[in-house]
């Protein structure tokens, strides 16, 4: 080997930010390599699928509903796994959200708009907070590695899900459709004027500003914090750590509940067996290529959104799978945990005869 | 093959000379110019006061860090260390000031993590239980880290290099946390090793043991040399004038302070399990302090010090509230936070990750312990302007040299932090304070000040608990002292009474099995 990997001993704060960007650099470069072996023109490939979606007011404001969710569950986890707690089950976390609010809106179908559409958000927000305390119950109480039980859960959720839909949920008017009704007006998340932007929309940014205060002025993010970096120490000023945990995870699945029931009421308007193509998975990312922290979770969901909607242009204008999406995703958390290796450490070439032997 | 045969290098060059090595730091000039000769077999000290950049110099020699400027020779030859894997390989060995083990590792998988060649590790086990006996240095191969005490895992830093037979051994404060007898066995240790023909690069803050073990000495102070000497022909005194440019005036702390107040702080029959696996159980230990008293808990490492430091501080619950009374109050199943609201201060040995998180700024340290005595947050929410303002005055009032309350806790030379973090207790004003090693790693002048500290403090009438290895500190603090041994506590003995030898026997004396580990000294 002519190059080596060796500890720098401190931190780079270059490569705290310089990483996801590299990462986003060769993501890009793989990405053209991909097309090019698919028999497709490079450049047009990437164009079409980071820029063409983005290259007019609808396809703007497309953006900006796609991304809402993934901001809104990678803002929670990012709090999570601050706190070392790795909750990976956004997506049942949404998906138990969606259930709890749309059960409360197909009960009431013709509920007035101020008083049911809070409750439905509220009961949104319950559901994923239920579902992430499970995980927490686990983790406490059994010792239960909450990786396996969020992930678990999330199959579970799904499946609940596909049973209220297709059983119990299912709308009657509906040719049997596997969908529930659509849900009432009282129900339904506002737009704003003639775009697709919804309440959502601005929440989500509004949600990741409050968090990072959280996390940086109150006394409950610097326990969080602690606890994560220093599980001794937040033992020795005296942070219960079962506390935190629980903070942790039902403030991350709360807000998975949150994306959930906005989503179904808003842009979906009812329950159907795929009301999320993998937000909370792609949370993870977004929560890792933001640094953790809730401001880069803003721009990291407009970026992982853009791949959504990159996806479909590749489906539609160069008739490719759009599975394509899934691939750029796996390969930009691939190069970030590779580019985050230089944060901590420095690649040196070996001259041949610098270690002579002993 | 014995460490000091070498057959290609000239025999006169030194073994190791460092000329103009530079290191900034953000707004510190750690290592200004510094020029470092060491010879074959010479055991040579490094001495400073905290913060003069000894730890960074010797970090740069084991490639751990890069210079900025100067150059290395090693056996008349240029080199440039770039890694601690290519230090290892030229025959350079080190004991961190702070310990890089993994916790959830075993001793001897620790061990092996830091060998590079892979048949070094075979029969380690083996070669860890004779280097171990051999030098004086007990370890349990099997054994987790995370449930070893300070000077337990210090031994494994040792071990782990004395394995590989190194030409040049560092060592950064080895003997902060030793007991007296352990000191005498790792000299010992330090004394064959130089017949054997390694060289030493010692650093230390006791003078003392630097007289009668150093052959040469380099002295820094801000990041300069200022002076070389032989050190056996110094006194103690003159050494750590060179240090620190002005005179030390002695001190006598005994008398100064006079028990007389009500007992602020009762222990009895406090039985714990320990939380950790190999960790020592408590039995029924009982004592009180009274305001005004300082009372010293010595002990030898592991002998459960740090559980009783967790059960007072409420880290563990006591079996039963009336265990531990503060001021009175039945205390022993409250959590830290309540005892810190009753007066309670504590400050456990390790500082790293323990009393303080490293990637945090000074500031959020402060707030760590006194968000609550000193009122730091109000409506949830930290009152940045109020934490600043503590942090700063702890670095005023304790001199610790830093660029600020902003300074990540971790940029702080090994001193500065202890002195910031004993600071951060004793300004909050505790009714009782529990302070484990507190001059840990602190330079005989810082030291001199945290004993002030201490000893204005019990005068203003806190009962304070002092758990130390240093039987001179003990006794030179304590009012009254009992010994740890095995998780037992014995009785409590005036000062006045207390021998070195009587401390001696209780601390090996009532452990089965440890006595020829640990001699006592005749
Ligand atoms: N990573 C770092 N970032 C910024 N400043 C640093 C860093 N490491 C050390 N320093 C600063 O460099 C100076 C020298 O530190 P060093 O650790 O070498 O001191 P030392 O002589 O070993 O002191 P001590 O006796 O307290 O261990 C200190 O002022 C310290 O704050
Ligand atoms: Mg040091």
């Amino acid at each position: 080997m002519l190059f080596r990997l060796e500890p720098r001993g401190e931190r780079s704060g270059f490569w705290s930010i310089g990483s996801p960007v590299l990462a986003i650099l060769l993501t890009i470069v793989t990405m053209m390599v991909i097309f090019a072996l698919l028999g497709k023109p490079p450049v047009q490939g990437i164009e079409t699928f980071l820029i063409t979606p983005i290259a007019n007011v609808s396809g703007l404001s497309s953006l900006a509903v796609r991304a809402a969710p993934l901001i809104m569950i990678g803002a929670g986890l990012a709090l999570c796994y601050r706190a070392n707690v790795w909750n990976i089950g956004g997506d049942g976390q949404f998906t138990m959200g969606a259930l709890a609010g749309a059960g409360v809106a197909l009960a009431l179908p013709n509920g007035a708009f101020w008083w049911e559409y809070p409750l439905v958000l509220a009961l949104g927000v319950l559901g994923g907070m239920v579902w992430a305390g499970l995980v927490a119950w686990l983790k406490l109480k059994f010792n239960a590695n909450e990786i396996l039980t969020s992930l678990m859960l999330v199959y579970v959720a799904n499946l609940i899900l596909v049973w209220l839909v297709t059983g119990p949920w299912r709308d009657p008017q509906g040719f049997g459709f596997p969908q529930s009704a659509m849900f009432g007006a009282g129900a339904t998340t506002p737009d704003f004027g003639s775009t697709s932007i919804h309440l959502g929309c601005a929440l989500a940014p509004v949600l990741a500003l409050v968090l990072w205060q959280i996390l940086g002025r109150s006394v409950l993010g610097f326990q969080l914090r602690v606890v994560g970096q220093a599980p001794r120490a937040a033992r020795f000023a005296g942070f219960s750590n079962a506390r935190l945990t629980w903070i942790a995870l039902l403030v991350s699945g709360g807000l998975s509940g949150l994306a959930g029931i906005i989503e179904v009421t808003g842009p979906i308007g009812q329950l159907t067996t795929t009301i999320t193509p993998g937000y909370g998975f792609s949370a993870v990312i977004v929560a890792f290529l933001g640094r953790l922290h809730p401001v880069g979770v803003i721009f990291a969901g407009l970026l992982l959104a853009l791949s959504y909607l990159g996806g479909d242009a590749a489906q539609i204008n160069l008739n490719m799978p759009n599975a394509i999406t899934g691939i750029f995703q796996g390969v930009l958390l691939f190069y970030l945990l590779g580019a985050d290796v230089l944060i901590l450490h420095r690649v040196r070439r070996i001259r041949p005869r610098a270690t002579e032997a002993a | 093959m014995a460490p000091g045969l070498n057959r290609s290098v000239a025999e006169d060059a030194p073994l190791l000379a460092l000329r103009g090595i530079v290191k900034q730091f953000p707004g510190t000039l750690a290592n200004d110019h510094v020029d470092l000769t060491i010879g074959q077999g010479e055991i040579h000290a490094l001495l400073g006061e905290n913060g003069a950049g000894k730890s960074t110099l010797v970090k740069i020699i084991y490639g751990v860090m890069k210079p900025d400027a100067g150059s290395l020779r090693w056996r008349g030859q240029e080199v440039a260390i770039n890694s601690p894997a290519q230090a290892r390989a030229l025959g350079i060995g080190m004991v961190f000031q702070h310990f890089s083990l993994f916790e959830a590792l075993t001793v001897s998988e620790n061990i092996a993590l830091g060998l590079n060649d892979p048949k070094d590790r075979e029969n380690l086990e083996g070669r860890i239980a004779e280097i171990s006996s051999r030098y004086g240095l007990p370890l349990g191969p099997h054994k987790a880290v995370h449930d070893l005490s300070v000077g337990e895992r210090q031994r494994i830093e040792i071990v782990r290099c004395l394995l590989q037979n190194p030409k040049l051994l560092i060592m950064d404060e080895p003997t902060s946390v030793l007991t007296p007898q352990e000191v005498q066995a790792l000299f010992a240790t330090l004394r064959r090793l130089r017949a054997e023909g390694c060289s030493i690069l010692y650093i230390s803050h006791k003078l003392e043991e630097i007289r009668s073990l150093c052959e040469a000495a380099t002295i820094m102070r801000l990041g300069k040399v200022v002076a070389q000497c032989d050190p056996r022909e110094k006194t103690a005194r003159e050494l750590a004038e060179l240090m620190i440019s002005a005179k030390l005036k002695t001190q006598d702390y005994s008398q100064k302070h006079s028990a007389q107040g009500p007992e602020r702080l009762v222990v009895s029959k406090l039985t714990i399990r320990s939380n950790q696996q190999f960790g020592t159980d408590l039995k029924e230990i009982s004592f009180a302090v009274k305001g005004g008293e300082i009372f010293g808990i010595a002990g030898i490492a592991g002998n459960g010090q740090s559980e009783l430091m967790d059960a007072l501080s409420g880290e563990i619950p006591a079996g039963a509230p009336g265990n531990i009374l503060l001021d009175g109050a039945p205390v022993g199943l409250e959590r830290p936070r309540a005892r810190r609201r009753r007066g309670g201060c504590f400050l456990p040995e390790e500082r790293n990750g323990h009393g303080a998180v490293g990637g945090m700024s000074l500031a959020e340290n402060g707030f760590l312990s006194a968000h609550i005595r000193g009122a730091l947050g109000r409506f949830g929410l930290i009152n940045r302007r109020r934490t600043q303002e503590f942090a700063a005055k702890v670095i005023s009032t304790f001199d610790v040299r830093t660029t600020g309350p902003l300074a990540e806790a971790r940029s702080l030379s090994g001193g500065n932090l202890q002195k910031f973090l004993v600071g951060r207790e004793v300004l909050q004003q505790p009714g009782v304070l529990v302070i484990s090693q507190p001059t840990w790693g602190v330079d005989a002048g810082a030291a001199a000040a945290i004993y002030e500290a201490l000893v204005a403090l019990a005068q203003a009438g806190t009962a304070i608990v002092l758990i130390s290895q240093d039987l001179d500190e003990i006794l030179l603090l304590c009012d009254r002292i009992a010994v740890i041994a095995a998780g037992r506590l014995s009785e409590a003995m005036d000062v006045k009474d207390a021998t070195i030898e009587r401390i001696g026997l209780l601390m090996g004396g009532t452990q089965t099995g440890r006595e020829e580990e640990h001699v006592v000294p005749a």
